[in-house]
């Protein structure tokens, strides 16, 4: 796919999604805003389109740092618990500091995020049976174990109300003043690039890195702290979107290459445009309802990852 | 030079280093032979602080290798483990751009571009340099693998059986660069070698390894004989002088 082609497609769907929606606003009204079409507009509409982009494109980063650096194909915020351990993190806010700022619960959501991560690259390492299949699933109930401690949690404590959008993914409810912590993932996912290379150097391995005077577990770290936090701020706003850091690294990297100076890009907008469409579609299915994203991306992310598990062995992966 | 003094490794109780002591010199080839098991890939690694020691020292120029900071470590000592089967997609031009890496950290310069074109065109790569790795044979791999320790143009260079997968044109093709950068350049290169020939007629030291132990060493004169390769190998051998080079013949 040519860089032009999803970036094109990606500012036509930008532009649709602005027009989508149950209250009345069309694109030749763009010139002639009522006061209430205005509000829709940069209350609702393109606080929604920007959290779309931005959870997208770094959700999708996260992921290829993570492939990356765990030399494996399949290990992502969704099937290595990350997202379920930064949904904890969020809970256990809630808890402890019913009053806690939205800063405060995003610290602890990265931190839960981090441990999680950390505590699955462990079992990684004492896996001997290193089949590219098992470990995904591992984590998958490596996330399950984790979910369902939060999901407990709640119901002891009444929660299952407030975490209910933590669940699923939603962007109906990011509107102005809600969705600005994702703009923590801006400058993350910069750093993600100036160090493209040492994530690229690391994934080769550890001896490898070594000779070239790189420290692994410095980079490693580095990649596993990134990938918590923009977890954190994600799952912290957006809510969850399995799958993502999955299929969308993969997908770029089969024609891209494995080195992040020249898949980062693409990941991060072929990221944006897969959200995107999914959040339109959800949108405009059962119009004028909704589905949420959680659920469109799951389906559609679940979908393709089977197929890349089934064609894992023409994919080299 | 590189000092070995005494440097013992043991897995599980089990010596498989056993307190060897290697003098190596500045501008020479030094081969370490042996059987599989010998303990060769484990002693390069430890004169390449990849893996760490039990016992001994190794100093490099005088200073203790692990003491030196790892980022100029890699300005001056370059190593290729044996194995390099790592399944990650990138181009040959852009595996043999990591060799710039210590100096550049990522953002190439005019001479580094220029650096890793004349690699490419040592190992005669120019055909496959926009190629991902896991497109390429066995032994175009190892010589892209080869092409970047040349780009990574480090004084000292460590290969861990560098001939593996080449066919015989390659391999000559290698041992003559490798013989070029020591007898021109002036670097150090160090390489664990089973094809006993080519070490006889390349090398200008060999170390023979045998249960962890170095057995016996020399200039190629001294140890490509009958009796030091029957002991090291366990097996018999025939060397004969052809065109002023020993040979050893062992195949029937
Ligand atoms: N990481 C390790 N753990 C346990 N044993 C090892 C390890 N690495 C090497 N060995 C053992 O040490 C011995 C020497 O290995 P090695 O140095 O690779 O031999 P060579 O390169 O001469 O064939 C072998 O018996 C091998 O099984
Ligand atoms: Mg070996």
């Amino acid at each position: 796919m040519k860089w032009w082609i999803t970036g094109f497609l990606l500012i036509f769907f930008s532009i649709l999604s602005l027009f989508i929606g149950v209250s009345d606003l069309s694109i030749t009204d763009l010139f002639s805003l009522s006061a209430e079409q205005q509000e829709v507009l940069f209350v609702s509409r393109i606080p929604r389109l920007i959290s779309l982009l931005i959870a997208g494109m770094s959700m999708s980063i996260a992921g290829l740092i993570m492939q990356q650096l765990s030399q494996n194909k399949f290990v992502s915020p969704t099937t290595a618990g990350t997202m379920d351990s930064a949904r904890l993190g969020i809970l256990v806010g809630m808890l402890l500091f019913p009053s806690a700022s939205m800063m405060e619960k995003m610290l602890l959501a990265f931190l839960f995020a981090l441990a999680g991560t950390f505590v699955f690259m462990k079992i990684l390492d004492k896996i001997r049976y290193r089949d590219a299949v098992f470990i995904p699933l591992v984590g998958l109930m490596f996330g399950n174990i984790i979910g369902s401690v939060t999901t407990f949690l709640a119901y002891r404590f009444d929660l299952v109300q407030s975490i209910g959008t933590w669940l699923h993914g939603d962007f109906s409810m990011l509107i102005e003043g809600r969705y600005e912590l994702l703009y923590l993932s801006l400058p993350v996912v910069i750093l993600a690039y100036i160090f493209a290379h040492h994530f690229t150097i690391a994934g080769m391995g550890e001896d490898f890195a070594s000779n070239l005077g790189l420290s692994y577990q410095k980079v490693l770290y580095l990649g596993l702290g990134l990938v918590a936090l923009i977890t954190a701020s994600v799952v912290l706003t957006a809510g969850m979107l399995p799958f993502l850091g999955l299929i969308v690294p993969n997908i770029v990297t089969i024609y891209q290459g494995d080195h992040l100076r020249s898949s980062i890009w693409q990941t991060a907008v072929l990221g944006a445009l897969f959200v995107l469409v999914c959040d339109i579609l959800g949108r405009v299915i059962i119009y004028p309802y909704e589905i949420s994203i959680g659920l469109t991306v799951g389906v559609l992310g679940s979908g393709i990852f089977l197929y890349l598990l089934l064609r894992r062995r023409a994919y080299g992966l | 030079m590189v000092d070995v003094t005494n440097v013992s490794k043991a897995y599980k109780e089990v010596k498989v280093v056993d307190d060897v002591s290697v003098h190596i010199k500045k501008g020479t080839i030094t081969s370490f032979i042996g059987a599989n098991g010998a303990g060769k890939s484990t002693l390069l690694s430890m004169v390449s602080r990849l893996i760490p020691k039990d016992e001994g020292s190794v100093l490099l120029d005088g200073e203790e290798i692990t003491s030196y900071d790892n980022k100029e470590l890699a300005k001056r000592l370059s190593v290729l483990k044996q194995s390099n089967n790592i399944k990650v997609r990138i181009t040959v031009r852009e595996l043999v751009s990591f060799g710039r890496f210590p100096y550049s950290q990522g953002k190439l310069k005019k001479e580094d571009e220029k650096l890793i074109d004349e690699a490419i065109e040592y190992m005669q790569l120019e055909d496959f340099e926009g190629r991902f790795l896991d497109e390429l044979s066995g032994g175009q791999k190892q010589r892209a693998y080869i092409a970047m320790v040349i780009a990574q143009d480090t004084e000292y260079i460590l290969l861990d059986e560098p001939l593996n997968n080449l066919d015989m044109k390659h391999s000559k093709q290698i041992m003559k660069a490798l013989r070029r950068m020591v007898d021109d350049l002036g670097k150090t290169v160090v390489i664990v070698i089973h094809d006993i020939n080519f070490a006889s007629c390349y090398s200008d030291h060999i170390v023979a390894l045998k249960d962890g132990k170095c057995v016996y060493e020399g200039h190629p004169e001294e140890m490509i004989t009958n009796n030091v390769l029957r002991e090291v190998y366990d097996m018999e051998f025939n060397v004969c002088n052809i065109d002023g080079n020993r040979i050893c013949v062992f195949f029937t």
